[in-house]
């Protein structure tokens, strides 16, 4: 809005622009280049055309099978995190204690398992479902269940879904406690006032001011879990059998397991789409969250809240009288 | 009004979830590797140094912390400074693809490493940097200088341009004006966007893993290979987890506040 047109500011942005196509567009040139290649080892190389996409998008080949196989896969992985670290995220986001050192000790505890090394994570979790030596695994068979991630799919899946709730719940709790702490007093004030009741307010005042940042945290979660690599391969090596092949490791497994680079590379140009995809709908959201953040900042001056502030919770509560 | 009934048992139950993990492998770090195997204790009870020992003392072993420091270091450097003009540009002036620039600079962030793998070690052994700490630091760059001008932007956009305006009246070149005020008024958001490239350099391994053979091999990279060939040495490797996760444990300290905006890329 009111930024000024120059078109010198390239300067300033062109070390960027020369450090990351350094290593992002030579690669993916040569991907592209790949891709439509075949090649017997000895650097020799034959011309293959679209082939390997059309052997990628049909089922019936080992290398579509594989690929369709695995992408189905994680995508089924990816809703289930989902769908359970989203709620999970909420439910411990509002049940942040309010204020004392308590607030920074759990900020502080929550964000652990996000800053451990991601083959760590896989080695915590597993040692911790190891029935001989994990605890988890240890107490799941004294309990009668009959529970190795390394023989039983099931358990595989399991143990490989708990871990990242483990690992990654906490950025949804930490998102959307960043967008809980933007809500201004006066709106519970207000809230209270009108005797609204618990879900009330959340269904009201918390969900609304939160939607921005789930969106966020749906859409990250969707893209990180998309491409998960590390944490399943330590742990499962993506097995048993293929059962937890998800598609970074059926590449890797390609590109540098095989060193079928005209596969692989086909491979990662399709993957790649489908993340530059999702990508656009995160963009095109976080912009037009800008936008809002932006209006919304030059609305209220430095100092203290206007009137208009203190009289905006009304609007905002309206949907309330029917649940009340 | 904030929270729901209950909360502190939640919160407990979260927490104990998100830390008995964690203290498994602490717990595991300070037994003897028969006690590992013969008997489930829940604390060791014969309390032993000798894994945090080994490490301390075998070449091989802190090598791999010296050299993960080297790659996560340099990396942070070079996010940072390239990423601190691109930021101020972005937050204050408009220009030709600007719009586009930020799309593809993100959808670097969101790109899969698993895609890159293979392209960047050839690259990197074409020109010569396989198995140096540059090419991990360049590599990481593809994820981390987005991260960077995101976060930074966020910041610089909290200052207000009439700061700029003032400075440039007084006669301040822009050099100047951007390493004299710009820089420290937003140096609390440098320390942030530091830390946040320094954790995702920290704990990405599939690309350091592929650049790296011998001198550069990063701490993760000795983890999985040395434990495996030596018959599961667990002991070791609770040690060498447990010793990963310390500087990150250590730095969180100081951005606990601004942690849920350097996830979100500084949006939040």
């Amino acid at each position: 809005m009111d930024k000024t047109v120059n078109q010198k500011a390239w300067f300033l942005v062109l070390p960027v622009f020369l450090v990351v196509a350094f290593s992002a567009v030579l690669p993916l040139m040569t991907v592209v280049n790949y891709s439509m290649q075949d090649t017997f080892g000895n650097n020799q190389f034959f011309w293959n055309g679209v082939g390997w996409f059309k052997e990628l998008l049909d089922p019936s080949t080992d290398l579509g099978g594989r690929f369709l196989a695995s992408l189905g896969r994680n995508l089924f992985f990816s809703l289930v995190i989902l769908a359970i670290e989203v709620p999970l995220g909420i439910v411990v986001a509002l049940s942040m204690p309010r204020e004392g050192w308590t607030v920074a000790a759990c900020l502080v505890i929550l964000a652990l398992p996000l800053l451990i090394p991601w083959n760590v994570v896989g080695t915590i979790w597993q040692i911790f479902g190891r029935p001989d030596i994990g605890l988890l695994g240890y107490v799941l068979n004294a309990m009668g269940f009959d529970y190795n991630y390394v023989a039983n799919e099931f358990d595989a899946w399991v143990t490989v879904i708990v871990m990242d709730v483990w690992h990654w719940t906490s950025l949804v709790a930490l998102l959307c406690y960043a967008g809980l702490k933007s809500i201004p007093e006066a709106y519970y004030q207000a809230a209270q006032i009108d005797g609204a009741s618990r879900w009330a307010v959340f269904k009201a005042i918390q969900l609304p001011k939160m939607n921005r940042v789930l969106l966020i945290a749906v859409l990250l979660r969707f893209m990180d879990s998309f491409m998960i690599y590390t944490e399943p391969f330590v742990v499962t090596g993506g097995g048993p059998g293929n059962s937890t092949t998800f598609v970074s490791i059926e590449l890797v497994k390609i590109a540098l397991g095989q060193f079928d680079l005209g596969k692989a590379a086909a491979l990662s140009l399709v993957y790649n789409l489908i993340i530059l995809i999702v990508c656009w709908i995160f963009y095109t959201v976080m912009t037009n969250a800008g936008v809002e953040r932006k209006v919304q900042a030059s609305s209220e001056p430095a100092v203290e809240p206007k009137p208009s502030a203190a009289l905006k919770p009304v609007p905002a509560l309206e949907p309330r009288e029917g649940v009340a | 009004m904030h929270s729901i009934p209950g909360r502190r048992l939640i919160m407990g139950l979260f927490l104990v979830f998100l830390l008995l993990p964690i203290y498994w492998l602490v717990n595991m770090s300070f037994k003897t590797n028969s006690e590992i195997v013969s008997t489930m204790t829940l604390w060791p009870h014969t309390p032993t140094l000798q894994h945090y020992q080994r490490i301390f003392t075998d070449e091989s072993w802190y090598s791999g912390y010296i050299n993960s420091l080297q790659y996560v270091i340099l990396n942070t450097i070079i996010s940072i400074s390239v990423a601190l003009p691109a930021a101020y540009a972005f937050s204050r002036y408009r220009f030709l693809g600007d719009k586009h620039l930020f799309f593809w600079l993100l959808s670097n962030r969101m790109a899969p490493a698993a895609v890159y793998a293979l392209p960047f070690f050839n690259l990197y052994s074409a020109i010569g940097l396989f198995d140096t700490p540059w090419a991990v630091a360049l590599a990481h760059c593809i994820f981390n200088v987005p991260l960077a001008v995101w976060i930074l932007e966020g910041f610089v956009s909290g200052v207000p341009r009439e700061i700029d305006e003032t400075a440039f009246l007084d006669g301040y070149s822009f050099p100047r004006f951007f390493i004299k005020i710009l820089v420290p008024l937003i140096a609390s958001g440098i320390g942030v966007a530091a830390f946040f490239c320094f954790m995702f350099s920290w704990v990405e391994l599939l690309l350091a893993r592929t650049l790296t053979s011998v001198h550069a091999k990063p701490i993760a990279a000795i983890m999985t290979r040395t434990v495996s060939a030596a018959g599961m040495d667990w002991g070791l490797l609770a040690a060498a987890g447990v010793l990963t996760i310390i500087p990150g444990a250590l730095v969180i300290w100081f951005v606990r506040n601004y942690i849920a905006r350097g996830f979100a890329l500084g949006r939040v």
